[in-house]
């Protein structure tokens, strides 16, 4: 058999595996959307945690922060993974199920990333929320503005223009730990390059290609959080 | 919770520890000379040897690690032929070595932004004072320059020791039996994920514990200008004076 050229082999031809790679590129950019979304709802909490919660709740909210960020993250995946399906086994089982019960690859991911960067993003919002001035806050206690109400008006619009460039760090994280759930099977980026590697003996080529589109989303997104960043801060007065 | 099984995982985890120690130590001792290097090219001024020290910098910490790995593990097997007749197959052929050069390259990276944030912090009237005084070239970096940065840069270079700890369980998904290799094979022989994974999970928190307290231990050492001085006990009799 001839060898094919490089081109041909990740093209879209008959016997390329372009199409692959690309759906995989968008299960790679939907697993970490997914799993970052679900971080920011945890660090929400996590944040709130640390700012007004009591002893018991801030200390559960630290140890939830320095546990998370001082572990590897496979071991999270691997913990999702493995006993996620035991849990739901046990759970299926009081319902009379039989077996194994496996949980899709892809919750498995988005959750057990979601849990990781929710640690990233706690303290990214904590340290967001630090900036924003006492007076604003007191103001809008002062024109009776209920919690929920100065949350959603005051509190999480500054949060969240000051959060920004810490979230973008905390986007490429969990970008590249997206690669890590491949280990999982699910068919992303890392997960089809490996297949595709094995089917046609031709590894350099298709991990080279993976690291190409890595690093395309990566500078794409570093673009778009540098736009969020000057969007959000238009209507501010820079002291520089 | 079966507290008999987690002692047992311990002690079978525990025999991960030196690998997983192994691999960081090597790959951040090995990382830190490129990273100088790197940091070196970016601030020498010659867009000849900025550039291809940013587009590394770049590449590095554009692409996961795992791809890294992947690349140079599996990868390179492409082209067998080629690194046999060199006599390098010997060496791309161990995981080990595979996965000492990723790492190492990897934190090459990210240690490179560190050293050179550390060295651009160094005040401009320290250099002129020296300068001053005499010194210049090798001598100035070492008795000025180095000392000063290297207080600057401990603190993140701290994190990023503790990120490349982290970072050694991805040597377990090529054969690497440290202590996520070890904690992935007792799960998947024995289903019980939960507690191998606090017992892993304890280990490494140790681990980063001690690496903390070091790195702390060591920025103590450096800092004696910004210890508080000693306290001198007041004379009490003088205070109702």
């Amino acid at each position: 058999m001839q060898q094919l050229s490089y081109f041909e082999l990740i093209g879209f031809g008959p016997n390329g595996w372009g199409w692959a790679l690309l759906t995989a590129t968008g299960m790679t950019i939907a697993v970490a959307i997914c799993g970052f979304l679900a971080g920011s709802v945890v660090g929400t909490f996590v944040a709130w945690g640390k700012i007004g919660g009591n002893v018991v709740i801030r200390s559960f909210a630290d140890g939830y922060t320095t546990v998370l960020r001082g572990i590897p993250d496979l071991l999270v995946i691997y913990l999702f993974y493995f006993g996620g399906s035991a849990a739901l086994g046990a759970i299926g089982s009081l319902f009379g199920a039989q077996g194994f019960i496996g949980v899709p690859a892809f919750v498995t991911g988005a959750l057990a990333i979601g849990i990781v960067s929710g640690a990233y993003q706690a303290e990214v919002f904590r340290g967001a929320y630090q900036v924003v001035s006492r007076g604003e806050i007191e103001a809008a206690r002062s024109v009776g503005m209920h919690r929920w109400l100065m949350f959603r008006r005051i509190i999480a619009p500054q949060v969240l223009r000051y959060a920004i460039p810490g979230l973008g760090n905390t986007w490429q994280l969990v970008l590249k730990e997206s690669a890590l759930i491949s280990v999982t099977g699910l068919v992303e980026l890392l997960r089809q390059s490996h297949i595709a590697a094995g089917s046609t003996r031709r590894p350099f080529d298709f991990y080279i290609t993976a690291a190409i589109l890595y690093l395309f989303i990566t500078w794409v997104s570093t673009y778009l959080f540098q736009r969020a960043e000057t969007h959000s801060m238009r209507g501010m007065r820079r002291a520089s | 919770m079966d507290f008999a099984f987690m002692r047992d995982s311990f002690v079978t985890l525990l025999g991960g520890v030196p690998l997983t120690l192994n691999l960081a130590f090597m790959s951040v001792s090995l990382g830190a000379i490129l990273a100088m290097l790197l940091a070196l090219m970016r601030m020498s001024g010659f867009k000849v040897l900025d550039w291809p020290a940013q587009a590394y910098v770049f590449v590095f910490r554009g692409t996961p690690l795992l791809v890294q790995i992947f690349l140079i593990y599996y990868g390179l097997g492409q082209f067998r032929p080629t690194l046999q007749e060199w006599g390098l197959w010997t060496f791309f052929r161990e995981p080990y070595w595979c996965a000492v050069l990723a790492l190492t390259l990897n934190t090459a990276a990210y240690a490179s932004e560190i050293i050179r944030g550390g060295l651009q912090s160094v005040p401009h009237n320290q250099v002129e004072a020296a300068r001053a005084c005499g010194m210049s070239g090798f001598l100035l970096f070492r008795r000025i320059v180095f000392p000063i940065a290297v207080r600057q840069a401990l603190p993140a270079y701290g994190s990023e020791i503790i990120l490349m700890v982290k970072a050694t369980s991805l040597a377990s998904i090529i054969t690497m039996m440290e202590v996520t290799g070890l904690a992935a094979k007792l799960i998947s022989q024995s289903f019980r994920a939960v507690e191998v994974f606090v017992v892993a999970g304890l280990i490494y928190l140790i681990l980063n514990f001690i690496i903390t307290r070091i790195i702390m231990a060591i920025e103590w050492w450096l800092s004696p200008h910004l210890r508080r001085p000693p306290a001198i006990e007041p004379r009490l009799e003088a205070a109702h004076v």
